[in-house]
C-alpha cells in the first residue's frame, strides 16, 4: 500500500516537471544573452540580460509594444460589449416565453460548434464592405458576435438557477421588466457575469485568426499576430521569440494567478452540472 | 426544457411550492401575450443583429459558396474533389509511407492519438493528484493547468523550440541517447516526425483541460461511496473502476467532445510553428482553408473545406446543445 503511494506520487511528480519543462525553458531563454542559449538554455554559465525583452518591445517590424496596446483595446472592447449584449439575451431567452424560443435556442447551441473557418471568407468581403478591415472596431464587434453564443448559453443557464420570488416582487412593485432586469436580476448575475468575462477576455486575448484575416495594417496587429512575424525567415532568435511569447502570456498569466476561480468556473459551466 | 413554463429550483421538498409558484406568476402581472413577445424582441433584438451579421449570414454565404465554381453552379463537384485532392487525402501514401498524408488524415491521427491521450491522462491525473496531500500538488496542478491560458499561438512557438534542433530538449536529449537522424535532430523539419511533434505538443498544451473539468467532476462525487466501499474491502482500483469511472461519465464526454472540436480546428499551433510544412506533412485542414481563401484566392474551394470542417463538427455541437438543454 505504501509503495504504491509513493510510486504513484513520484509518477505524478514526475508528470508535473515534465509538464513544467517547456516552460521553464522559455523563461530561461528570455532572460538570458541570445548567445548563450544558442545550444541549449540549460548550459552554463548563466548570465541575467533584459535586452531580449526590450528588443522585441520595440522591434522593427513587430514591436510588441504596439501590440500589446492593440490587443488591450480589442480584448476590452470585445469583453464589455457582448458582455453587456448576452446578459439581455439571456434573461430574454431564460425568463420571457415566445413562439420559437426553442428553436432560437437550438440555433444558439449549434452556433457553439461552428468553427472560425466557416465564416473567414464571408466576414472579411463583408468587413471590406464596412470600411471596417484593418480596424479595431471591426476586430471587436467579429469577436463581439462570435463570443456571443456562448455567453447567452452560460448565462440563460445561470438565470434559470436564480428564484424568480425577486422578480415577481419587483413587478408587484410596479418596476417594467427592463427594469426588473436591471436592479433586480443583473446584480443577482454578477458572478455568472465575472466568469463569462475572463473567459472571453482569455479567448479574445489569446485569438489568432480572426486577428490574422481582418487585420493586416502593422500598427494595428495585435499582439498574437506578432509573434509569428518575431521569426526570422531562416534565423530563429530564440531569446527574442521566447522574450515576446512571456510577453503575450503575461496577461492570460495573470488572470490564471487572480482570477482562476472565475475562468474555472467558466470553464466547468455546463459541462459538470 | 418544454415540460415546466418557468426554471425552478432544483430540490425535491418544495415540490408543492413550485407547482404553484408559475401559475400566480402568470396571472398577477401578465398583460397579454403580445407584450411578452415584443418584450422578448427588445432583449434580444442586439444580439441577434450581431449574430446575424457577423456569424449567421457568413456561415449561409461559406455554404452557398462551397456549391459554386468560378463558372456557377457545380453542385457537390467541390467535395468531390476535395476527396481527390492529395492535399486533403491521400490513400496512396497514408501509413504506408512517412507523411504527407493529407490535411484530413492529418486531422483524423490527431483525433486518434490527441484525444484518448490527453482524456485519459487528464482523468488519471485529476484521480492522482486528488489523492496526495503534498505541498507541491498544487504548483503541479498549476503547471498542467497553464498550458490552456497560454494562447496557441504562443504554444505552437514552444513546441518548436522543444523540438528545435540545436535549442530544444527532446531532440538534444533523444541524441545524447543515441537516437538516429530525423529523432535527434530538429522535429519540425522532418516530414517522418513533424506530425508528431505538434500532436505530441498539443498534448502538453491542452491535457489540462481535461484535468481541470475532471477535479471539478470528482469533487462532485459523494465520499461516503468510497467510506461504503472500502469497508466491503473494495481494492482502489475496484473504487476506481466502479465509482469514479461510471460517475465521471458524463464529464468525460463533454471533455471528449470538447477536444474532438479542438482538434478539428487546430490552426495556430501549425501555423506558427510548422505553416503544414515540411513539404505538407503537418497540414491540417484549418490550415488548407485559410490558404486557400487568402493565398490562392479559391473561395470555392476554401468554402468547401469550411464547410467539411463543420459537417463534423456540427453532430457533436447537436448533441452538446441537446445536453444542455435538457437539464
Amino acid at each position: 500500500m505504501r509503495k504504491r503511494n509513493i510510486l504513484a506520487k513520484s509518477i505524478a511528480l514526475s508528470i508535473a516537471v515534465i509538464w513544467a519543462l517547456p516552460f521553464i525553458g522559455i523563461v530561461m531563454t528570455a532572460l538570458r544573452p541570445s548567445r548563450e542559449v544558442l545550444y541549449g538554455w540549460w548550459y552554463p554559465p548563466f548570465h541575467f540580460s533584459i535586452k531580449n525583452f526590450v528588443n522585441a518591445w520595440t522591434h522593427p517590424t513587430a514591436a510588441l509594444g504596439m501590440g500589446l496596446r492593440n490587443s488591450l483595446q480589442v480584448a476590452i472592447g470585445a469583453t464589455l460589449l457582448p458582455t453587456f449584449v448576452a446578459s439581455l439575451m439571456a434573461y430574454g431567452l431564460g425568463r420571457l416565453r415566445f413562439p420559437g424560443r426553442g428553436p432560437l435556442l437550438m440555433l444558439i447551441g449549434l452556433l457553439l460548434a461552428l468553427p472560425q473557418q466557416m465564416i473567414a471568407w464571408p466576414l472579411f468581403r463583408q468587413m471590406h464592405a464596412l470600411r471596417l478591415l484593418n480596424s479595431l472596431t471591426g476586430l471587436v464587434l467579429a469577436h463581439s458576435a462570435w463570443g456571443l453564443p456562448w455567453m447567452v448559453f452560460f448565462l440563460r443557464g445561470y438565470i434559470e438557477t436564480l428564484p424568480v420570488e425577486l422578480e415577481e416582487a419587483a413587478r408587484i412593485d410596479g418596476a417594467g421588466r427592463l427594469k426588473t432586469f436591471l436592479y433586480v436580476i443583473f446584480p443577482l448575475m454578477l458572478p455568472a457575469l465575472a466568469s463569462v468575462m475572463v473567459l472571453q477576455f482569455t479567448w479574445v486575448w489569446n485569438d489568432f485568426f480572426l486577428a490574422l484575416i481582418l487585420i493586416f495594417d502593422p500598427n494595428r496587429m495585435v499582439l498574437t499576430q506578432r509573434i509569428p512575424l518575431l521569426r526570422g525567415q531562416y534565423h530563429v532568435d530564440w531569446g527574442l521569440l521566447s522574450a515576446g511569447a512571456l510577453i503575450t502570456m503575461l496577461v492570460p498569466l495573470l488572470v490564471f494567478i487572480f482570477l482562476q476561480r472565475y475562468f474555472v468556473r467558466g470553464l466547468i459551466g455546463g459541462a459538470v452540472k | 426544457m418544454r415540460s415546466s413554463p418557468r426554471a425552478e429550483p432544483k430540490g425535491t421538498r418544495e415540490g408543492k411550492s413550485r407547482k404553484g409558484l408559475p401559475l400566480l406568476f402568470w396571472r398577477l402581472p401578465r398583460r397579454g401575450r403580445r407584450e411578452e413577445w415584443l418584450a422578448a424582441l427588445g432583449f434580444l433584438f442586439l444580439g441577434l443583429v450581431l449574430i446575424r451579421f457577423f456569424v449567421i449570414w457568413p456561415s449561409i454565404r461559406t455554404l452557398w459558396f462551397s456549391l459554386f465554381d468560378a463558372k456557377g453552379f457545380a453542385g457537390p463537384s467541390n467535395f468531390v474533389a476535395l476527396f481527390r485532392d492529395r492535399e486533403i487525402l491521400d490513400f496512396s501514401r497514408f501509413l504506408r509511407r512517412e507523411p504527407p498524408w493529407g490535411a484530413l488524415f492529418h486531422n483524423l491521427v490527431w483525433i486518434f492519438v490527441h484525444l484518448p491521450f490527453t482524456v485519459g491522462l487528464g482523468l488519471i491525473l485529476a484521480v492522482v493528484f486528488s489523492k496526495i496531500k503534498s505541498w507541491w500538488v498544487g504548483i503541479a496542478r498549476g503547471a498542467i493547468y497553464l498550458g490552456i491560458v497560454t494562447p496557441l499561438i504562443v504554444g505552437g512557438v514552444i513546441i518548436r523550440f522543444l523540438f528545435d534542433k540545436h535549442a530544444g530538449m527532446v531532440p538534444q536529449i533523444l541524441g545524447a541517447l543515441g537516437a538516429p537522424i530525423p529523432w535527434s535532430a530538429g522535429w519540425v523539419a522532418y516530414p517522418e516526425t513533424a506530425l508528431l511533434a505538434l500532436v505530441i505538443g498539443s498534448i502538453w498544451l491542452w491535457t489540462g483541460f481535461s484535468m481541470v473539468l475532471h477535479s471539478a467532476g470528482l469533487s462532485t462525487i459523494d465520499r461516503e461511496l468510497y467510506e461504503a466501499a472500502q469497508i466491503d474491502g473494495a481494492s482502489e482500483l475496484a473504487q476506481f473502476r466502479y465509482i469514479t469511472l461510471p460517475l465521471l461519465r458524463p464529464v468525460t464526454l463533454v471533455v471528449a467532445a470538447m477536444t474532438f472540436l479542438w482538434e478539428l480546428k487546430i490552426f495556430d499551433i501549425v501555423y506558427v510553428a510548422t505553416m503544414g510544412g515540411p513539404g505538407g506533412a503537418s497540414n491540417v485542414l484549418a490550415l488548407e482553408m485559410y490558404f486557400a481563401a487568402f493565398r490562392e484566392l479559391d473561395p470555392y474551394r476554401a468554402s468547401a473545406i469550411a464547410t467539411l470542417i463543420t459537417l463534423f463538427s456540427l453532430p457533436v455541437g447537436y448533441w452538446f446543445a441537446r445536453r444542455r438543454l435538457r437539464r
